[in-house]
């Protein structure tokens, strides 16, 4: 049986760069592909030459046996084609429902048919057992699990014969994400091919039948899900053995550098109390929603404090503003980069030296010849791929962007880092970088806050792990004494907890 | 492509729109005897300083992702203050040090009000726009103020207008503060500072950049120069005339924004602002000796803002396309 989409030997360039540079891949009716391969690896071109918004420049495309060039996004579109991109596209100030038939209103006689509307939106929540979520809210209002929600259901709505996801499970927790299988799932028994692009390979071995690989541009490599072992695919996708990808460093713990005792912002968090050691790396484990970014936001000085106690290097100084916190040598990453972060339009050396502007000027004036020394040299030590110092850092990809997100904060000589969400929407590479800079930081004696949704890697790194629920962060434990269901149990609040 | 390379053309990017307009004149037999001459560059520079002047406070402002409406009632308001205040026997360096500052009052409190309340920078000066004029009206009960002859009067004066020296103090005046402030916004910190905020407010919160003292001090710097502005005004016309300037911020901002600034901040260089503060006083004085009318300048005018803006998306948007 001819598969329903079939892509053969592709090919794309912008100027000098290569993009892709002869892949293939083929997906069958009622079949989930799971597309793999590093940031860079052309996963997201090779998705915007399928759904039109970009034209190849060589290969072929067929579809249902024929051939098939979609010129533009509407083209794709009524080939069956919908794409559904992880930064998220929409109308904020929209309610769901609109947002949900954007593009494709119903109409009686040219007037809007409200009824209609309400029908298909409602038809289409439904399909993915989300029924019961707040059509006539604006979308920018909702939790962003709930917007990845509402564009699938738009994407549904337009029937799909074939559905591309791309990182869709970054924003969400593992509850969420189980959702969203099941809907896959329904829509892959219905006879959608879906393409399933992720990093989270675990995922995609529960999810997905087969997966293709791509490196650097080209198809390296497929099979069935089933059969692959998890170590070979990584190593199809890197092209080099990442062995540990959690590097167990061994250092010791110093003296506390930070005291937070009940720590309130306005609404969240309710409760935060720790300790944070010198060369420890403490990990805060939570569903979305749970205060986490709110606390580590409220220690910082971007949210206000209503109440509680933080002592920095012994130093009583709660409410301080995020100033004052730099000055005391505590930094923030914070989860959404592009929106908080980053300056976009800004050099790579603008973006790492931003805080501490000191060592690089010369009598008052930024030296622009020592901000790219500075930079260069961060950039060699992290493993920056860029054209240079002075490139604009929104042409980076994510992971790139994120090494100099925190390149600042060494740059910075930050002794406690906070970080949000540091490895989000990156590649296995970049995230093995970093993972390594936080052992390393951690044997130099620098204290680490680590907040992610992802167990594996917390399990991994941390020294100490800690579980927030509803506001409250409670349960300490050494990461040994803690197993994945019991820090899920934790975060679902069905655990017992432990008084702080 | 190289970084740096393309952050040159971007530069010379106005400059081409500027020697473009001079050949567009010069082109013309009959203009172009009077239009390439010395004196009537001398001319057009002297007609320059007024927007370039605030230009160079509206940049500022600009690339630190704000705006300021009320530029030309403030230029009207301290205009009629220094004559107020020459007419009273003060002696000329405190008019100009009282000038400034009062322009630099009203930037603060301009400032003070957006940063404070958080409002829209649009509205707080539009508003401000409308209580300045009406001041200035009353200042000068609503007619001109004529004080007697006094040094201030050199600093626009044009002598010798057949050779393009000496020029008026005021345009070396413009120009030093132009290298002055080039400088301050490239290489210090605090040109650093306005920048990330225009660029991306809340990661400028993020890195400990104080983001409403840096407004209030961006708003009151620029005033100061807007008050220098009203200065240069007072003394090329030699009286305080509440009802000038009316609409001088659209020339300045279109000045700022010819020179490659985005309105939405994040972007923009004072030589830029400079070029197309030139520009503009290229068209105005090569229409007049075409004997264009005003009405047909002001479409000129017009069409011209729109095309070198929407020149420059273009370029930037075909560069965006290379790197997918």
């Amino acid at each position: 049986m001819t598969p329903r989409l079939v892509m053969r030997n592709v090919k794309k360039s912008f100027g000098a760069t290569r993009a892709l540079c002869g892949v293939s891949l083929e997906v069958g009716a009622g079949e989930v592909l799971a597309l793999i391969g590093e940031n860079g690896a052309g996963k997201s071109t090779l998705m915007k030459v399928l759904s039109g918004a970009y034209l190849p420049d060589a290969g072929t495309i067929e579809l249902n046996g024929r051939a098939f060039v979609p010129g533009d996004p509407l083209h794709a579109r009524q080939g069956g084609i919908e794409m559904i991109y992880q930064e998220l596209t929409l109308a904020p100030h929209l309610s769901i429902e609109e947002n949900i038939v954007l593009g494709g209103e119903p109409t009686r006689w040219g007037w809007l048919d409200r009824k209609k509307r309400r029908a298909m939106a409602k038809a289409a929540l439904d399909e993915l057992d989300q029924g019961s979520l707040p059509v006539d809210a604006p979308a920018g209002s909702r939790p962003i699990a709930e917007q990845q929600i509402v564009e699938i259901a738009r994407a549904l709505v337009r029937q799909p014969k074939v559905l591309i996801l791309d990182e869709p499970t970054s924003s969400l927790t593992k509850r969420d994400a189980e959702s969203l299988f099941r809907v896959i799932r329904r829509l892959r028994d219905r006879g959608v091919s879906v393409i399933y692009i992720s990093h989270f390979l675990e995922e995609c071995q529960a999810l997905c039948g087969r997966f293709t690989v791509l490196r650097d541009g080209e198809s390296v490599g497929s099979g069935t899900m089933a059969e692959a072992d998890l170590s070979q695919i990584i190593r199809m996708m890197v092209g080099r053995e990442v062995k540990d990808i959690y590097p167990r460093m061994p250092h010791t713990l110093g003296e506390p550098v930070l005291n937070v005792r009940r720590l309130a912002g306005r609404t969240k968090p309710a409760s935060v109390s720790f300790d944070l050691r010198a060369g420890e790396i403490l990990g805060i484990a939570g569903l979305v929603g749970a205060g986490r970014t709110e606390s580590l936001r409220a220690l910082f000085g971007l949210d206000d404090t209503r109440i509680g106690s933080v002592k920095v290097f012994g130093a009583e100084s709660v409410g301080l503003s995020p100033r004052r916190r730099l000055e005391q040598g505590v930094g923030l990453l914070s989860e959404d980069r592009k929106a908080e972060g980053l300056l976009l339009g800004r050099s790579l050396a603008d973006n790492l030296t931003l805080t501490r502007l000191g060592p690089v000027s010369r009598m008052g004036l930024v030296s622009d010849r020592l901000q790219a020394e500075k930079t260069t040299a961060w950039m060699k030590r992290l493993d920056v791929r860029a054209q240079g110092s002075e490139q604009a850092i929104g042409e980076l990809s994510g992971g790139n962007q994120q090494k100099v997100a925190i390149g600042r904060l060494l740059h910075h000589e930050a002794r406690i880092l906070l970080l949000d969400e540091p490895t989000r929407g990156i590649d296995v590479g970049s995230k093995a970088q970093i993972y390594r800079l936080i052992g390393e930081l951690a044997v130099a004696g620098k204290s680490i806050v680590f907040v992610s949704s992802y167990l594996p890697e917390l399990l991994g790194i941390c020294d100490t792990v800690a579980v927030m629920c509803r506001g409250v962060l409670a349960d300490l434990r050494p990461a040994e004494r803690w197993t994945e269901q019991e820090i899920m149990a934790a975060a679902i609040g069905q655990a017992p907890a432990t008084q702080p | 492509m190289n970084p740096r390379i393309v952050r040159l053309f971007s530069a010379l990017g106005p400059l081409f729109g500027l020697l473009f307009v001079i050949g567009i004149f010069s082109a013309s037999e009959e203009v172009r005897p009077y239009f390439l001459t010395g004196g009537n560059f001398k001319i057009i520079l002297t007609q320059t300083v007024i927007v370039a002047i605030g230009a160079l406070g509206m940049t500022l402002i600009i690339v630190s992702g704000g705006i300021d409406l009320s530029v030309g009632s403030v230029v009207a308001f301290t205009s009629v203050l220094a004559a107020k205040l020459v007419l009273n026997g003060v002696n000329p360096v405190m008019v100009v040090v009282i000038t400034l500052l009062m322009g630099g009052l009203i930037g603060c409190i301009n400032g003070s009000i957006i940063a404070g309340f958080r409002m829209m920078p649009f509205i707080v000066t539009l508003g401000m726009m409308g209580v300045v004029r009406g001041a200035a009206k009353w200042m000068g009960n609503n007619q001109t103020v004529n004080p007697p002859k006094n040094p201030l009067n050199a600093l626009m004066a044009l002598t010798k207008p057949q050779e393009l020296y000496p020029l008026p103090i005021g345009v070396w005046v413009a120009a030093a503060l132009a290298a002055i402030m080039a400088l301050v916004l490239r290489q210090t910190v605090f040109g650093r500072y306005i920048f990330a905020l225009g660029s991306n407010e809340a990661t400028a919160r993020l890195c400990g950049i104080r983001v409403a003292q840096q407004k209030i001090l961006i708003y009151a710097l620029a005033g100061l120069y807007f008050g220098l502005s009203g200065l240069m005004q007072f003394s090329r016309l030699t009286q305080g005339d509440p009802s000038v300037a009316v609409g001088l911020e659209l020339d300045i901002i279109a000045a700022v924004v010819i020179g490659g600034a985005s309105l939405s901040g994040g972007t923009g260089s004072i030589l830029g602002s400079m070029i197309g503060a030139l520009m503009m006083a290229v068209l105005r004085n090569g229409s007049n000796q075409m004997g264009m009318p005003t009405y047909m300048q002001e479409i000129i005018i017009g069409i011209v803002i729109v095309l070198a803006v929407g020149l420059d998306k273009w370029r930037q948007f075909r560069g965006v396309r290379q790197t997918g």
